[in-house]
């Protein structure tokens, strides 16, 4: 669909390069002339927020290593000096730790929005594949890049987390030793850390250029949950969604903004203000806020092999969600009782990391068992069996009969659904 | 009776799920059995008012000149600052001390250098760019000569904090509630309420503290007429240590201040200009829409 490029160069310069480069028509039939649902709603904005977050993380983070210095001995004070000394240094690294939580609002909602609307399905399971890698990635360079302030929980969240490989039957020790480069977090932990937080971003903007060009086989899956058909069901990306995503966007950093400058340490660990001291452990180890969910899982278990296994299978299981959700039917807004269940998930998610944020004893640790359960059975039997015996309602037969409520043949059945309604706005 | 048995089920789950709410809450009611170290029965500290407060906080220059004759006359005998230089006392967003001010400060201090063409470490007088020095030479050294090493002071108002718990924790950040870290050093200050025994703390976690109290009526000298009482002592310094451990919170909340308007006002233009565009949209689909 993004192949027919119209694009024709009118200088001597971009005739020059098209004829030995096409990026112009590239770039012209992938963000300008591009095909969209017309009815894409707001929680389609994410995708676009990631992307300039990402990038964001990226400069700011090539300033910020400009003054830092990864050495155990060192690297706690090279960050105060960036704070105290450097010119906008606070401003470059409060908006790199906090950019990083927002990098993950941003992923979160735009997964869950993958799961709501059934972007996940076929056509789009590598697509989906390749979101799941960018996620992985990015949990490995946020746990990388919290280590490297050096502080009390850098030190013992990289400690647990660390060990947990030592679970591993036979070569856990083994393994645990090879990533520390040592018998504990010490320096050598640090420099790798370095390095692969240093590296990792660049591979998500890799994974993202494929996620991208995945995407525009077969564009962008919409609330509705049926293929655009006909031109009638699409508007070109510029201007209409390059408008909408750039609105999005800067509602999304008044909220980034409000962090950054008015409140930068709320999501950061006051421990984390502490150096590394290795004999010295905190009351609670707690991660950051993102991770909360699988660390919860990961206590929820009452052995550390089986933990470790449920914390990893709890991430990984996302990467089958494509072929779990049976129903033929994509879009919730047609399928009743999946939406129960969903909406139960995601209420399951966001307890499971209040549960994760406090001490693993009494009612905590039962009510993150419970969750746990049903973090699994979403996956594995709701999920599966739902296809099977919901009764979905009756699909619009076209996007633009779904946007314009035309009361074509079931299309305006559902008037509970303001998203197969919504004009796209 | 359209929904059927997944409904159903969908209804159970909820019930579990509210069950496992219940079990926290119950933990919650429950908190007085034996808990994690932070919850063995000290009260949270109660929250002050604080010039630095809010979007448009600023630090009183008056309070943080007391708070550093605090710092000078009470706390440097054990806790080292080693974060903060001389030249930081002059910086715009601090206790605003003059530059002269400042070089006859450093002066006072006698700080370790070399070594020298001889080969040998001497000692000076301070210079501006100096680092606060410490009146121990290592930690191993404060612990033998005070039975446990005082923490560092540069950061200990951002190091310091307590739980706020649900729902608070969640309203904070609307509030703007980051003030924690002076909130509870004020506390602990005022927190000696036990005449028999100097190591007992209300505000610390098992209420055991290796520091004795430390402030007492007139203990410092205020020559601006502020109340020389524990209070405001107590209020001063942790103003102070606010301030060494974030210098640049006056020039960030001026700044976010015009980067929010900025970008509200941008926000609203691109609303316009995406109402525009995509009315247009509607006009060509050639039907009203709603």
């Amino acid at each position: 669909m993004s192949g027919e490029s119209t694009y024709v160069p009118k200088s001597r310069v971009a005739k020059w390069l098209e004829s030995r480069l096409p990026v112009g028509g590239l770039i012209h039939s992938s963000f300008v002339v591009f095909p969209n649902p017309r009815n894409l709603n707001y929680w389609w904005t994410f995708g676009g927020i990631l992307s300039f977050m990402l990038v964001a993380q990226i400069v700011t983070g090539v300033v910020l290593v400009m003054h830092y210095t990864p050495q155990s001995g060192l690297a706690f004070a090279s960050i105060e000096h960036i704070m105290r000394d450097v010119n906008y240094g606070w401003l470059l690294r409060y908006a790199h730790a906090n950019g990083a939580s927002m990098f993950f609002l941003a992923l979160y909602i735009h997964m869950f929005r993958g799961m709501y609307y059934g972007s996940c399905k076929a056509p789009r399971e590598v697509l989906w594949l390749l979101g799941v890698i960018i996620f992985l990635l990015a949990i490995a360079t946020a746990f990388t890049g919290y280590v490297l302030p050096w502080g009390q929980m850098s030190f013992w969240g990289a400690t647990v987390i660390t060990s947990l490989f030592s679970a591993i039957p036979l070569v856990g020790d083994s393994i645990t030793t090879w990533l520390w480069g040592g018998y504990a977090v010490d320096n050598a932990t640090l420099n790798r850390f370095f390095s692969l937080h240093y590296l990792l971003p660049f591979l998500i903007a890799g994974v993202v250029v494929l996620h991208i060009w995945a995407l525009h086989v077969h564009g962008s899956n919409n609330p509705a949950g049926i293929e655009k058909k006909t031109a009638k069901d699409t508007l070109p990306f510029h201007p209409y969604f390059t408008v909408k995503d750039g609105f999005a966007l800067v509602c999304f950093l008044v909220f980034f903004t409000w962090f950054v400058f008015y409140v930068p340490n709320y999501l950061y660990n006051a421990d984390n203000y502490i150096e590394a001291n290795p004999l010295l452990t905190p009351v609670h180890i707690v991660p950051e806020w993102y991770y909360l969910p699988f660390y919860a899982i990961l206590r929820s278990i009452p052995s550390k092999l089986g933990g470790t296994a449920a914390m990893f299978a709890s991430v990984f299981i996302i990467a089958f969600l494509p072929w779990l959700d049976t129903s033929k039917v994509k879009s919730a807004a047609y399928r009743p009782v999946f939406r129960l269940f969903f909406w139960l998930f995601v209420a399951c998610a966001v307890l499971l990391g209040y549960m994760g944020s406090q001490p693993p004893e009494g009612g905590y640790v039962i009510a993150a068992r419970f969750l746990t359960v049903y973090y699994f059975l979403y996956f594995l039997v709701i999920l599966p069996l739902l296809g099977r015996f919901e009764k979905p309602r009756l699909l619009p037969p076209s996007i633009c009969d779904a946007v314009l409520g035309k009361p074509g043949q079931a299309a305006a059945a559902d008037a509970n659904s303001m998203e197969a309604h919504a004009p796209g706005q | 009776m359209r929904h059927g048995i997944g409904c159903d089920i969908g209804f159970a789950f909820g019930a579990v799920l509210v069950a496992a709410l219940a079990s926290i809450a119950a933990e919650v009611l429950a908190q007085t059995g034996p808990g994690p170290i932070e919850k063995q029965g000290q009260p949270n500290p109660p929250r002050q008012e604080w010039s630095f407060y809010g979007p448009f906080g600023r630090y009183d220059q008056a309070q943080l000149q007391r708070g550093f004759q605090v710092y000078r006359e009470v706390c440097s005998n054990c806790h080292s600052l080693e974060l903060v230089a001389f030249r930081n006392l002059a910086d715009p967003g601090g206790p605003g001390f003059s530059e002269a001010q400042v070089k006859a400060l450093a002066a006072t201090y006698k700080i370790k250098d070399g070594p020298n063409d001889a080969g040998e470490m001497f000692e000076r007088p301070g210079r501006p760019s100096d680092y606060f020095p410490w009146n121990f030479a290592n930690q191993q050294a404060a612990r033998a000569a005070l039975g446990a090493a005082p923490p560092d002071m540069s950061l200990l108002a951002k190091a310091r904090t307590y739980e706020r718990g649900f729902p608070l924790f969640l309203i904070d950040p609307v509030i703007q509630y980051q003030e924690q870290g002076a909130d509870y050093i004020y506390a602990l200050l005022n927190g000696y309420t036990n005449d028999n025994d100097l190591s007992w703390n209300e505000f610390m976690p098992g209420h055991k503290i290796a520091m004795p109290k430390p402030l007492s009526d007139g203990l410092v000298d205020y020559a601006d007429g502020s109340p020389k009482t524990v209070q405001q002592y107590a209020k001063d310094v942790a103003a102070f240590l606010m301030w060494a451990a974030e210098p640049k919170l006056e020039e960030r909340k001026r700044l976010g201040f015009g980067v929010l308007i900025f970008l509200i006002v941008y926000a609203g233009t691109l609303l316009v200009v995406k109402k525009t565009i995509w009315s247009r949209a509607t006009a060509k689909a050639g039907h009203d829409m709603p």
